[in-house]
């Protein structure tokens, strides 16, 4: 069974005493570490069904892995006592079928109200000939507001700038904020759908396209599923060619996302000089690997080239001044600080019981980092330190991201310190490979914490089953917490200062 | 507190001049080029190249050498690792807006276009008004959309604009294989668009469905759904590629794709 991961199997109905011995054991304060991270449904060789639920248990330990077989295709919701799983139990119920008793929210969620398919999609092969949904949209289910100076505005799923799809409710009285509702899945692609049959190499290029701006966390995390899967290792030089990669990554979007705030801040001057800053990294990048979004090299095994990286520290010495200066400058415009500071304010148990991730965790007071506790590719032996914040508002989620910044240039000068000239892919066995052909991968990507659970077929040769655990469905899921009770003029601010991907929610 | 706009001006002009040579892609990997001479297939049956595409894009017609439908090429590249015979190589290629769907295929009918533009696309001279919709992209060619109006390419000195309300837009500018959630919200956008309007198919998806296209969730890009004028693919078409075929559209640049070939 997985490697990383001790399996407990349970019965249905043991899940609720699971859950609350989770709960227990977390204490009155949520910890550090241990949490539950996502479920998923999978079937298995007889065609039956069966529902995993993945546990980080901290720093450095392996996940904790409980596998259930539904009942007759139910199971009993966790929703009420482990509310991160709401959603996960209900693109479960749209894509499975399956049944969760009890769920505080038994409401479609991937697939809209008005699309409903004849039969679950995930039961049936993946047939890309196949017929595509067609329905009439339906308005979302929502709680029932009456009053009579309460305005409803439904903003989407097409709105103004160019902006990925999806829809915002908002429930409001004058200026204040009553009641907020994203509409997801607009853009939901059956990504993950995709992947079943698909060779391991398709399955990268799958991978790299799920959210085009975390291409390289999304190569990374699935290729290293099936690295465990496979009892493959890359080769010590991909390993930290990775890591370069993954911060290149971080960097370009860190970037945009200080132009992208100071755009909502009205601040012009610093809108166009962040997105500069970005376009100036995806030259880099483009110079590199021959894609801006350093797209066509991790593969599992290690990467499917080697890369000169002879010009990379030069290009980015040049820009460090430039970076310094400008977030030094963000940092002491008043009417910037005056907008982000107490704006969006996110709780800590809140960030811990609806599974915020990322730079949204760290900045409520979360100390986790993938690359920390459960290190992969080179990061175990480069030294760098993970951002933490504890106010919670929109400036502590700039502030974080600020200082990933400087750590992934650090990260990257002591990678480019420890490439030693050698092979870049290895597609052998240097471990006993899973005995089921299952593996699991992860990776800390711009956005958080990033799962691929990979189930090969009997040949291990292709793909059976992929499940994404993907940062932007946590912090999404987070992030409306944050809004209710607070004003329409804060909520382009407070959106921006999450940094959220839609396809990468969708998926 | 810092004197942004001092320090703005400080800074300069960070767009290359007009008619410069740097155009912000270098080493910016393209489509792949497909040199049929080369492929071997009408003789050993090779298909290697169809085997490793995950987008379909390759076809071997039995007896014949293979063809590539650039519409469906995500630029993977993994048909230049497979190819024995050199065929498939490696291209700097990604200028490739086309007016006809037919010249981004190798065997694609050849046919005479009206290269002429429309009086009614005439009559807007130097300036275009954009509506972009999001059908379910990958936010791929929504980052390069969104550099357009960074000051390297700073896209408003063209004259060309994004605007909020599909009425005041002249042209639909359409990334992703078109969901199904996507579909109705789209051809209400197209038809709230005053005419004469024009639309693009910008990125693999949306002119061929790509990796991404098909199944329960999306359809296969734009085809079929809306009258496209212009085709641009690329995984996702870099800000360049974007602009020549916008300039394109206008008459400003020409045509560099012609049957599935780059260059004149």
């Amino acid at each position: 069974m997985m490697r990383h991961c001790e399996i407990r199997k349970l019965e249905p109905s043991e899940l609720p005493q699971a859950a609350d011995a989770l709960l227990s054991a977390l204490g009155d304060t949520p910890s550090a570490h241990g949490r539950m991270q996502f479920a998923y449904a999978s079937a298995l060789p007889d065609g039956t069904l069966q529902v995993s639920y993945l546990l980080s248990q901290g720093a450095g330990k392996p996940y904790g892995l409980w596998r259930v077989k539904p009942d007759d295709g139910r199971l009993p919701s966790l929703a009420n006592k482990l509310p991160l799983l709401g959603w996960y139990e209900r693109e479960m119920m749209d894509l499975y079928g399956l049944q969760f008793e009890g769920h505080p929210e038994p409401y479609p969620l991937v697939l809209h109200e008005g699309f409903a398919p004849d039969a679950p999609p995930m039961l049936a092969p993946f047939d890309r000939q196949g017929k595509t949904l067609s329905g009439h949209a339906m308005p979302p289910t929502v709680p029932s507001i009456i009053g009579e100076d309460i305005q409803r505005l439904p903003f989407g799923p097409v709105r103004a700038d160019v902006v990925e799809s999806a829809q915002f409710l908002f429930f409001y009285i004058g200026e204040g904020i009553l009641h907020y509702h994203p509409r997801l899945f607009y853009k939901h692609r059956a990504m993950e759908a995709r992947f079943q049959k698909a060779d391991l190499r398709t399955g990268s290029v799958l991978a790299e396209r799920v959210s085009g701006i975390d291409s390289v966390s999304h190569a990374l995390a699935y290729a290293q599923a099936v690295e465990a899967a496979l009892g493959w290792r890359a080769p010590r030089r991909a390993r930290y060619l990775r890591v370069i990669l993954s911060e290149l990554e971080r960097l370009y979007n860190h970037l945009h996302y200080l132009g992208h705030l100071s755009k909502t801040t009205t601040l012009k001057v610093a809108e166009a000089e962040g997105l500069l800053l970005e376009e100036k990294l995806k030259q880099i990048n483009a110079i590199l690997t021959g894609s801006r979004f350093l797209r066509g090299l991790v593969v599992p095994g290690g990467l499917r080239r080697d890369l000169d990286v002879s010009k990379l520290a030069a290009g980015l010495d040049a820009l460090e001044r430039e970076i310094d200066l400008y977030m030094e400058r963000l940092e002491t415009t008043a009417s910037y600080l005056d907008r982000l500071q107490t704006t969006g304010v996110l709780p800590r148990q809140v960030a811990f019981d609806e599974g915020a991730t990322g730079p949204v965790e760290r900045a409520s007071g979360l100390d986790r980092d993938l690359r920390r506790d459960h290190p992969y590719a080179g990061y175990g032996r480069l030294n760098f330190t993970v951002s933490v914040q504890s106010a919670g508002d929109a400036h502590a989620r700039a502030l974080v991201r600020m200082d990933e910044i400087r750590q992934s240039r650090q990260l990257i000068r002591l990678a480019l310190g420890c490439l030693e000239p050698g092979p870049v892919l290895r597609t052998e066995a240097v471990e006993t490979p899973d005995p089921d052909g299952e593996g699991l991968g992860w990776a800390e990507g711009v956005r958080g914490g990033l799962l691929y659970a990979v189930h090969l077929d009997d040949a291990r040769t292709r793909l059976a089953r992929v499940k994404i655990k993907e940062p932007s469905f946590s912090n999404w899921r987070v992030f409306p917490f944050t809004v209710q009770d607070s004003n329409m003029m804060d909520y382009a601010i407070n959106e921006a200062s999450f940094g959220l991907s839609v396809a990468g929610v969708d998926r | 507190m810092p004197i942004w706009s001092w320090f703005g001006i400080k800074s300069g002009i960070a767009t290359p001049p007009e008619g410069s040579e740097n155009h912000g892609q270098e080493g910016v990997l393209g489509l792949p080029r497909l040199d049929a001479a080369k492929c071997t297939a009408a003789q050993d049956r090779c298909s290697d190249c169809a085997a490793a595409c995950p987008a379909d894009a390759i076809t071997v017609p039995p007896g014949q050498p293979a063809a590539l439908d650039y519409a469906r090429c995500v630029g993977c590249q993994l048909c230049t690792e497979v190819c024995p015979s050199g065929a498939f190589s490696l291209s700097h290629d990604w200028a490739l807006g086309v007016r006809d769907r037919a010249d981004l295929q190798t065997n694609g009918a050849t046919r005479e276009l009206e290269t002429a533009l429309t009086a009614e696309l005439a009559a807007f001279g130097r300036s275009l008004h954009i509506r972009h919709v999001d059908a379910g992209s990958c936010n791929g060619c929504e980052s390069e959309l969104q550099a357009l109006l960074n000051p390297f390419y700073n896209l408003h000195r063209l004259g060309i604009f994004f605007t909020p309300s599909p009425r005041f837009a002249d042209l639909l500018l359409v990334t992703g294989p078109v969901t199904a959630a996507m579909r109705e919200p789209l051809l209400r956008t197209w038809e709230a668009m005053p005419q004469p309007r024009w639309v693009m198919a910008l990125g693999t998806c949306a002119t061929g469905g790509g990796t991404n296209g098909g199944g329960y969730a999306c359809h296969d890009g734009l085809e079929g759904l809306l009258p496209v004028d212009v085709w641009l693919p690329g995984c996702p078409p870099n800000p360049a590629a974007i602009i020549e075929a916008l300039l394109m559209l206008l008459g400003r640049r020409p045509q560099i794709v012609h049957g599935g070939r780059h260059g004149s």
